[in-house]
């Protein structure tokens, strides 16, 4: 988790207006808020959550990034933030536009599914994979719309969507994504983290 | 009601110009204080009441002797700490507890104002307000808070003075008042001035009082302020002390009798007329009306931080009329959280102890506080 946040960090210019979408408890956004900039706000769809984040001061709407985006004007904020959030909805492509219009950039974060260690487990075990990152059985799970790091850069050509900045991260280590290592950084990375603008 | 009321009272010399044209000036505001200014005068809070509330926000209310009408909210060690804030809370205009209304005595007459007084509306309920504030020698307010009327006037208050108020919060409200919260004040209003005793509004100087039609219009606006659900589950078809149905009109069920209670306590502390004008006052208010339709041209001056809380309950403010603030709030970029509690108390949730209100309130406010001292905005 520190490592995601320490690139997402990396990501954002300091003093930029940024809004997290799926912003969970409100971690990342407090450390935002203590490493880059205090113009951050949240959207969170769990009243639970959405209740922690304002105890702790967090500018927090309680909304579904599916239907409560269209509220925020175009371009409204420097950086949108996805992280870890794009395969729990109903329609991602749809978000992901919604995303590009209210941010000049956007900051997506993805579970790999490519990853090899969950590719083993479907491919040995037979059974859908349930790893660290991905903890949930079949029947419970959350996320609708798994994709993998090549999946989603293969996404962003076929859109013109463009890619400022892909990274791939297995464990703590670092490394850039680029077309001639997308297979191998697809299979060894557990999360990517994409920098777009439409 | 407005007799012999030992309450803090100012008289406001400043002439104010009412939304329906008349001006009126020396007027009495009636308010209450909880805790201590600080030095920087930096902890003020203004809460604004709700319609049949009053100044007296937290510990005993002496004239009912009751517990004050936010003892939840706001007392030592609540989530509106008096410990740490200072607490101002002002009876509005229309009112009966204090406040220029319509059971004040006319000087020169003797007798009440009665319908002679003005039709006032929320803008003009806070503009006195203001008053208050500035006699205070508040030059900015820490946050103005508010639920139903209040929370309006909240809205009301941040939109005219929008550098006087760090933070705002206005709960279970809504920038506008629909056609259904009209017809029920109107049903209210309707039953009061069906009373024979109303007498066009100058029942004091016949020694009456419209009980009857003031019960009603309590009894019908205590429903909307409650949820099904709530009402199934405290009283369902239980019948009250007897055991099976009189085959009369008598108050058989326990909802009945219950009712019938709020209606007689209520004619007991609240004048009729104050319930006319204020009712109207909610009915006028349409604050995206004041900004030519569009809602956010009220907040675009303001750097003022808003929390809007909602209940999934209320079916009087829904949560659909509190996200429209949300979204004219955020269309302009501005500091806004928003959460819609759980809760199958109703619109009432505000007022009752509803723990993750009471928590998700009080945390907010302390935290912010904090942030904003420590910024030293």
């Amino acid at each position: 988790m520190k490592e995601e946040f320490n690139i997402i960090s990396n990501l954002i210019e300091e003093n930029t207006r940024v809004l997290d979408v799926g912003c969970g408890n409100g971690d990342l956004m407090k450390f935002l808020q203590e490493n880059k900039t205090k113009d951050i706000r949240g959207l969170e769809i769990s009243k639970e959550k959405v209740q922690n984040c304002l105890s702790k001061g967090l500018t927090v709407i309680e909304g579904n990034a599916e239907s409560d985006l269209k509220q925020f004007p175009k371009s409204s904020f420097d950086y949108v933030i996805l992280s870890q959030t794009l395969q729990a909805f109903l329609n991602p492509e749809l978000v992901i536009n919604e995303l590009l219009k209210v941010g000049k950039k956007v900051i997506v974060t993805i579970p790999n599914f490519g990853y090899w260690r969950v590719r083993l487990q479907l491919l040995f075990k037979g059974t859908m994979p349930v790893t660290e990152n991905l903890p949930h059985e079949w029947y419970n799970t959350p996320n609708l719309h798994m994709c993998t790091i090549k999946d989603f850069y293969n996404f962003c050509s076929s859109k013109n969507i463009k890619i400022f900045k892909s990274i791939a991260l297995k464990k703590s280590r670092i490394s850039e994504i680029n077309k001639s290592n997308l297979n191998y950084k697809n299979l060894d990375s557990h999360l990517g983290i994409f920098l777009i603008e439409n | 009601m407005n007799k012999n009321i030992d309450t803090k009272k100012i008289i406001i010399s400043n002439p104010l110009k009412l939304d329906c044209g008349k001006e009126i000036n020396n007027f009495p505001i009636a308010y209450e204080t909880y805790g201590e200014l600080n030095s920087e005068k930096s902890n003020a809070i203004l809460v604004f009441h709700a319609l049949t509330g009053d100044q007296y926000v937290s510990g005993k209310n002496p004239i009912t002797n009751k517990d004050g009408w936010w003892s939840y909210v706001v007392g030592e060690n609540k989530p509106i700490d008096t410990n740490k804030f200072f607490v101002i809370c002002a009876n509005v205009i229309g009112g009966c507890m204090g406040s220029y209304g319509p059971s004040t005595i006319n000087e020169t007459t003797g007798k009440q104002i009665g319908t002679d007084f003005p039709i006032i509306t929320i803008n003009d309920m806070v503009n006195a307000q203001y008053e208050l504030i500035k006699y205070l020698e508040i030059e900015k307010l820490f946050a103005v808070v508010g639920g139903s009327m209040g929370g309006m006037q909240v809205l009301q208050f941040v939109s005219n003075f929008p550098d006087k108020a760090k933070l705002a919060i206005p709960i279970a409200c809504t920038s506008s008042h629909s056609a259904q919260n009209i017809a029920f004040n109107e049903l209210g209003r309707q039953a009061i001035m069906a009373d024979s005793k109303w007498e066009n509004g100058f029942y004091s100087n016949y020694k009456l009082n419209p009980d009857k039609g003031l019960a009603v219009a309590r009894m019908a606006a205590h429903i909307t302020y409650l949820s099904e659900k709530g009402l199934q589950e405290k009283f369902g078809r239980k019948l009250q002390d007897r055991d099976s149905l009189r085959y009369g009109f008598e108050a058989d069920f326990q909802i009945e009798s219950y009712l019938r209670y709020q209606g007689s306590v209520f004619v007991d502390r609240f004048d009729a007329n104050s319930y006319l004008y204020i009712t109207r006052a909610m009915d006028y208010f349409d604050l995206s009306k004041q900004h030519k339709g569009n809602l956010s041209d009220a907040f675009k001056k303001t750097k003022t931080k808003f929390f809007v809380i909602s209940f999934t309950s209320d079916w009087l403010y829904p949560t659909s009329e509190n996200r429209e603030i949300v979204m004219a709030l955020n269309s302009i970029g501005a500091d806004v959280g928003f959460v819609e509690i759980e809760s199958d108390k109703g619109h009432d949730s505000f007022l009752l102890d509803v723990p993750s209100f009471l928590k998700t309130l009080g945390d907010y406010i302390n935290s912010t506080y904090k942030v904003i001292n420590e910024r030293r905005i």
